[in-house]
């Protein structure tokens, strides 16, 4: 067990929440709830994954999984903007949408292996000790592109006049609207950008993580762990970013630990009984469930920072709630 | 209405998180499909149940139904299956043959059965250990359809039974194998991922680590436990864990190739159950099943009513496996046939034997045998019996030598049944 091999893995497998989770923090920042990440990120690797296969290219698979989970996206844009339908039904509708299509269309893909995302050495940075390893070896350059996504997103909606916009069309949006400001727009727009970003995370489980389509265990659960993950990190891509490196680290940890007989003198407790790794899989749910907890109290998701508007529909001259 | 739309998200949010956390199990009951036999498709009016479709049966056929526990294109255990209803379809007359796919263990599974049954399935295959209680229960409401589950340790001597066959035989060719390409490699260490710490694993487990005791007595087997059949992504890192930590050889008791895809230049993987999926470079070979002709004849003896649900183990002799690459027409892997050419003599002869019916199950776990404690498990000479394949005595097994134990070149634990 080697803290620096668990925390590579844990960066590399953390960039699928990463992304994901990025995408639904920009959409609830609009307002809109999107409970189909799940749903757009198997639709993405499986687009991704078949274009690759079909193009020799993956940066063409990367471009296609981007654009159908963002169309996908555009469906609960539609059904929960334009039609003002209840976020929550829409986007669960959504899940089931994206992973029968994904599913229809991945008919006959698992065991083919398409041209792959290429993993990266950062020339220099990956020759400090402990952190070059960790963060700038033999990663994918998708992992790289996390890096620089988590601080220019929350730059972006905390520091530039969009970004604003942003958060005023999910805070209060009828204020927004007096502005000026067209909340039925943006709340379409950042809609797409979060399926565009979920349907990157599943590019990056099929193309670069874990390569391979695996019909819907290729995501296996991982869309609702970054969905509770934006709760958790108070609607702040950081934390976001945080969080879902941890998440995958953990996630390799509990792997790691059933090899060593010792840890640090003493007796190793996951090699003596490996029935507790039940428990530390269940850390990320059970982290999940209680921010999903914390996160349902109106009280308390203010105080978390949750936007004021997040899952209610904005009708144009009724008053807001 | 605020306070509604909350709670009713986290509701909702939970249960779709209990579904996702089960393993095995699809995230969204919507994911299951159900792909009719291989020819003409049926009508169009099949049903759902919780979720899934159930296929309907063509009067004036025989009817055979699976349920599987994974997708049926897993490139691992159930696409074997799904090669062997293909094969039943193929080869036996005036069948009929459909499957329901991603079913959860559990009560979904008796719900799926339940519904076979009801439609009129004459034979319904179960394919995963956790369907087994669903299987004896199905049967006992149902007297006139038959139902083979697979890998359990329950049957009714009337229309249940139980089928497995004698995978530790390729286990222990598998083990040869991978014991001297690590030899060969100068770093003896191999790694086995497990699924649940049941007989059948610690079986398939131990017969690798036997078998690869004769090429490579320095050899030592490192173990991760991943409590799932059937999670292609856990797999790969589990696959990946060991390779990061030294080990030159991973074996797989889960259902997907996904170990020689994460298999790093310069080592080596070997997947299970379907002869197809071994295709990566790193691949050694796969310890495949070949179950078609096995159901073929399962689904003759049921149609003519002499088919009597009992407890089945067949061995190697009787084509229900093989290793891939050693058979007529087939290549080696480069991974294979780059081995010192004395150790592939022996392995292409134990091989031979093992499929000729010369060497057997009971030759595997034969002692002498020590287990990783110090204890002799087993005395020169001496073999386990049947029971004592397949049997926890917790679990009420006759077993006297049980399945609880691994073989000294094992580096694991087992934690205490007490």
């Amino acid at each position: 067990m080697n803290p620096e091999i668990i925390l590579h893995a844990g960066i590399a497998t953390g960039t699928v929440l990463l992304f994901a989770a990025i995408g639904e923090v920009l959409a609830e920042r609009a307002g809109i709830l999107n409970l189909g990440v799940e749903g757009m990120m198997l639709l993405g690797a499986m687009a991704g994954f078949k274009m690759s296969l079909a193009s020799g290219n993956p940066w063409l698979g990367v471009l296609v999984a981007v654009a159908a989970a963002g169309v996908l996206s555009l469906a609960h844009g539609l059904v929960s903007i334009h039609f003002q339908a209840d976020q929550v039904v829409s986007g669960l509708s959504l899940t089931f949408l994206g992973t029968g299509l994904a599913l229809v269309f991945g008919e006959g893909l698992t065991g083919k292996s398409p041209p792959l995302i290429p993993n990266l050495d950062i020339p220099l940075l990956s020759s400090i000790p402990f952190i070059g390893p960790v963060f700038f070896d033999d990663h994918s350059i998708l992992v790289y592109f996390g890096y620089l996504l988590a601080p220019l997103t929350w730059y972006y909606i905390h520091k530039t006049r969009p970004g604003m916009h942003l958060r005023a069309v999910g805070e209060k949006p009828e204020a927004a609207d007096t502005l000026g400001i067209n909340v039925y727009r943006l709340r379409y727009f950042y809609t797409f950008l979060g399926g565009c970003l979920a349907g990157l995370a599943g590019v990056a489980i099929s193309l670069s993580v874990s390569p391979g389509w695996y019909s819907a265990q290729t995501t296996s659960g991982q869309g609702w762990i970054a969905i509770g993950l934006v709760i958790f990190a108070q609607w702040n891509p950081i934390n976001a970013a945080l969080g879902a490196y941890l998440f995958g680290a953990v996630r390799r940890a509990i792997l790691d630990l059933q090899g060593p007989r010792t840890l640090f003198g003493f007796t190793n407790p996951l090699f003596i009984n490996s029935n507790w790794g039940f428990f530390l899989q269940m850390a990320p749910y059970l982290l999940t469930i209680l921010a999903l907890i914390i996160g349902s109290r109106a009280a308390m998701r203010r105080r978390l920072g949750a936007p004021a508007a997040l899952g209610v529909p904005y009708i144009r001259g009724e008053r807001g709630l | 209405m605020y306070r509604r739309i909350t709670l009713s998200m986290l509701l909702l949010l939970l249960l779709a998180l209990a579904v996702a956390c089960t393993p095995a199990a699809t995230p969204a009951p919507a994911a299951p499909t159900v792909a009719p036999e291989a020819t003409t498709p049926p009508p169009a009016q099949a049903e759902t149940v919780g979720g899934y479709q159930i296929p309907t049966i063509q009067e004036g056929k025989y009817n055979v139904a699976f349920v599987y526990v994974g997708p049926h294109d897993d490139g691992g255990w159930t696409q074997a299956h799904d090669q062997g209803r293909i094969y039943v379809q193929d080869n036996v007359a005036d069948v009929h043959t459909a499957y329901v796919e991603n079913v959860a263990e559990g009560a979904d599974a008796e719900q799926v059965t339940r519904s076979l049954a009801r439609k009129g399935f004459d034979v319904i295959f179960t394919t995963s250990f956790g369907f087994m209680d669903a299987s004896e229960i199905v049967a006992s409401e149902f007297p006139d359809v038959d139902i083979i589950h697979l890998t359990g340790f329950k049957a009714n001597g009337e229309n249940f039974g139980n089928l497995m066959g004698a995978m530790e035989n390729m286990k222990y060719a598998a083990g040869m194998l991978a014991g001297a390409r690590a030899k060969a490699d100068g770093n003896p260490r191999l790694g086995y991922i497990a699924t649940f710490p049941i007989p059948e694993e610690l079986r398939l487990g131990n017969a690798f680590a036997l078998g690869a005791q004769q090429t490579c007595p320095e050899c030592t087997v490192d173990v991760r436990w991943i409590f799932t059949w059937h999670d292609p992504i856990l797999e790969k890192e589990a696959a990946s864990s060991m390779f990061d930590a030294g080990v030159q050889v991973v074996m797989t008791g889960a259902d997907t190739p996904a170990p020689a895809e994460a298999a790093p230049e310069g080592k080596w993987g070997i997947t299970y159950d379907y002869q197809y999926n071994c295709t990566n470079p790193r691949c050694l070979t796969s310890m495949y099943w070949n179950w078609g002709p096995v159901y073929a004849r399962i689904v003759e003896e049921s149609r003519a009513g002499t088919w009597k649900g009992g407890w089945e183990y067949f061995d190697s002799d009787t084509g229900g496996m093989g290793l891939s690459g050693f058979g007529e027409g087939e290549e080696l892997m480069p991974g294979v046939a780059s081995l010192p050419e004395a150790d592939l003599a022996l392995i292409r002869e134990t091989y031979g034997k093992f499929l000729s019916g010369e060497l057997n199950r009971f030759d595997v776990f034969k002692g002498p045998i020590t287990d990783n404690q110090g204890n002799l498990v087993l005395a020169e000479g001496v073999s386990l019996e049947q029971a004592d394949l397949d049997g926890f005595a917790q679990f009420g097994s006759e077993c006297k030598t049980c399945m609880y134990w691994w073989n000294q070149n094992v580096t694991a634990e087992l934690p205490s049944l007490e």
